[in-house]
């Protein structure tokens, strides 16, 4: 069976509009499993309606990528556990990108071949004029390989296949500029003269490690930006497929997606008081006076035990629980739910405080304590959960380190200084758990720990709630 | 479709994305995420014309079998972890 452009093309409107009506579920709880079906929908229309095109004549390849395909995707889909989320995600803008570029080489070299090499730029303008399409092949390619290499290298660092530290050596910057005009000139010369064939694979070389070098200097800590933006970048090498296509259905996916990576990175460099260009540079914030641990916490931090925790927990009428990453590294988020069982079972109200980066992509601790059946209701945002914590009994804070520092808020030399915190310290009473007074991320001292209202437990996380919650129910 | 034409419909949706995924909350951004990533599968579509084209051209095959491959591990573990994911948000 064969059908008309102008069905094809409706039915790619249709899924183009079941895609954004999908995005508009995810705007609440309730209604994003539904919103996630409803684009599932637009994309098994889309593709369908494809296979039916007048230009698709063999199946063999098509049927072999796509069982490949699928079992690949459900298997990941199915194994991966929700702290390896961000790996997931990297792979996949990844894979992504590699799909853009590789549909935007296989026009080019149909372009090719259909005219030979007198009339491709003609051949070319069967979709709109041959310059537009050599150059929307060149960007597809170039954000496409940049995309694929880069995801690699951040799906590297994420699973600790390679060491998560910056790398770079000297004149990194001055390379990587190198290779940008390289391959601006690749296309413009590509542009002028599409069958030189090897300034094409020069470019696809170039953007590829562009990538590597790219994604290289930046640490771990930044990654969540580096999701996001290579999430961004992924929708662009797709939008740019779109205009070599000529289609719809791709312009319109690839800006949404391109738009949503943009706002996430936008969100996590806020979060983490950096701008993109620090972030994409890799450069920290230069420190003003080194703080002395020693000084910091000299014969001022208290440590504690689990009955003398519960003893304060045991009038508590509001406790705010402040997860970070350590949480979900201790596999502590069940134990977690079960105290806050617990303290609201003797009316006690219990909200969690989620910091932006808490994770290690954006929303990324919402879906871990999810997983352990948090109600949504009870995480709260940094906005929502500030101004409370002078009304908060117990704020226990689990596996969360600079985000909570004060001096990001009071001291103007601090490196962190500016970086949005949550205001643990003006609860009444702060519970650290912690196996010990090593610094986060930022490599500081936390003042927090040393406070008058802070008491210091030391153990593992899981192990510590546990005993926590044995001796509260006792009390 | 002509360049102004595709040009036009880029802008429109770069603007229509802010508009819309500015509105999710963060307790979602996650699965915004990944199924971001399955709807940029939609490279599907050009995959196909691609491993389909029937000519005689090994490369274009080849290129077209990659981006079907890679499309379809974005559109099927895309959708997939994404509805397990949103599951676990369901209100009890």
């Amino acid at each position: 069976m064969q059908i008309s452009q102008a069905w094809i093309d409706i039915a790619y409107l249709a899924a183009a509009s079941l895609f954004v009506l999908g995005i508009k579920g995810l705007t609440k709880p309730r209604t994003a499993v539904r919103g996630n079906l409803l684009a599932a929908t637009g994309m098994l229309i889309a593709a369908v309606i494809t296979l039916l095109h007048k230009d698709i004549v063999t199946y063999e390849w098509i049927i072999g990528g796509f069982v490949l395909g699928a079992v690949v995707g459900s298997l990941l889909a199915i194994k991966v556990k929700m702290t390896a989320m961000p790996q997931l995600v990297a792979l996949l803008n990844g894979f992504g990108g590699g799909a853009s570029f590789a549909v935007a080489a296989a026009e080019y070299f149909k372009g090719l071949d259909a005219a030979g090499a007198a009339g491709v730029l003609e051949a070319m303008a069967g979709q709109s004029t041959g310059m537009v399409a050599m150059i929307a092949i060149g960007a597809a390619v170039l954000i496409g390989s940049v995309t694929l290499t880069g995801s690699f290298i951040a799906f590297a660092k994420l699973q600790e296949l390679i060491d998560g530290q910056p790398k770079g050596f000297p004149g990194m910057k001055f390379i990587n500029l190198i290779l940008l005009i390289g391959s601006v000139v690749a296309i413009g010369v590509l542009v002028n003269d599409p069958t030189q064939q090897v300034v094409f694979w020069s470019l696809v070389a170039a953007a590829a490690v562009l990538g590597v070098l790219l994604v290289m200097p930046i640490g771990g800590a930044d990654m969540p930006v580096v999701i996001a933006l290579l999430n961004s970048y992924s929708g662009l090498a797709a939008a740019a497929a779109g205009f070599v296509m000529g289609n719809s259905a791709l312009i319109i996916t690839g800006s949404l997606v391109g738009a949503s990576g943009l706002i996430l990175t936008n969100v996590m460099c806020k979060a983490m008081n950096r701008s993109l260009t620090n972030v994409l540079f890799g450069v920290m914030a230069e420190g003003g006076d080194a703080m002395d641990q020693d000084e910091v916490y000299g014969g001022k931090v208290r440590s504690s035990s689990a009955e003398e925790i519960a003893m304060i927990l045991e009038p508590a009428k509001r406790v705010v629980i402040v997860p970070g990453f350590g949480l979900a590294m201790a596999q502590a988020q069940h134990a977690v739910r079960d105290l806050a069982d617990s303290l609201e079972a003797r009316g006690c109200e219990v909200e969690y405080a989620i910091h932006p980066v808490a994770g290690r992509m954006p929303g990324h601790m919402n879906v871990l304590l999810a997983e352990a059946e948090v109600p949504y209701d009870k995480l709260k945002t940094m906005e929502e959960i500030n101004p409370t914590f002078e009304e908060t009994d117990v704020a226990i804070v689990l596996g969360a380190n600079d985000v909570t520092n004060p001096m990001a808020r009071e001291d103007k030399g601090s490196p962190i200084y500016g970086m949005p915190i949550l205001n643990v310290d003006k609860a009444r009473n702060v519970v650290v758990i912690k196996r010990s007074l090593s610094p986060g991320f930022a490599g500081l001292p936390n003042p927090l720990f040393a406070n008058d209202n802070t008491l210091m437990l030391f153990g593992d996380a899981k192990q510590s709630v546990l005993d926590v919650n044995t001796a509260y129910k006792e009390s | 479709m002509d360049f102004v034409a595709q040009l036009t419909l880029f802008v429109l949706a770069v603007f229509l994305g802010f508009e819309l995924i500015s509105k999710v909350p963060p307790t979602l951004h996650t699965p915004l995420m990944s199924g971001s990533n399955a709807i940029s599968g939609i490279t599907l579509v050009g995959a196909l014309l691609a491993a389909g084209h029937g000519g005689d051209s090994q490369t274009i095959s080849i290129l077209g079998f990659i981006a079907v491959t890679l499309a379809s591990i974005n559109v099927v573990g895309g959708f997939m972890v994404t509805n397990r994911m949103l599951g676990m948000f369901k209100r009890k």
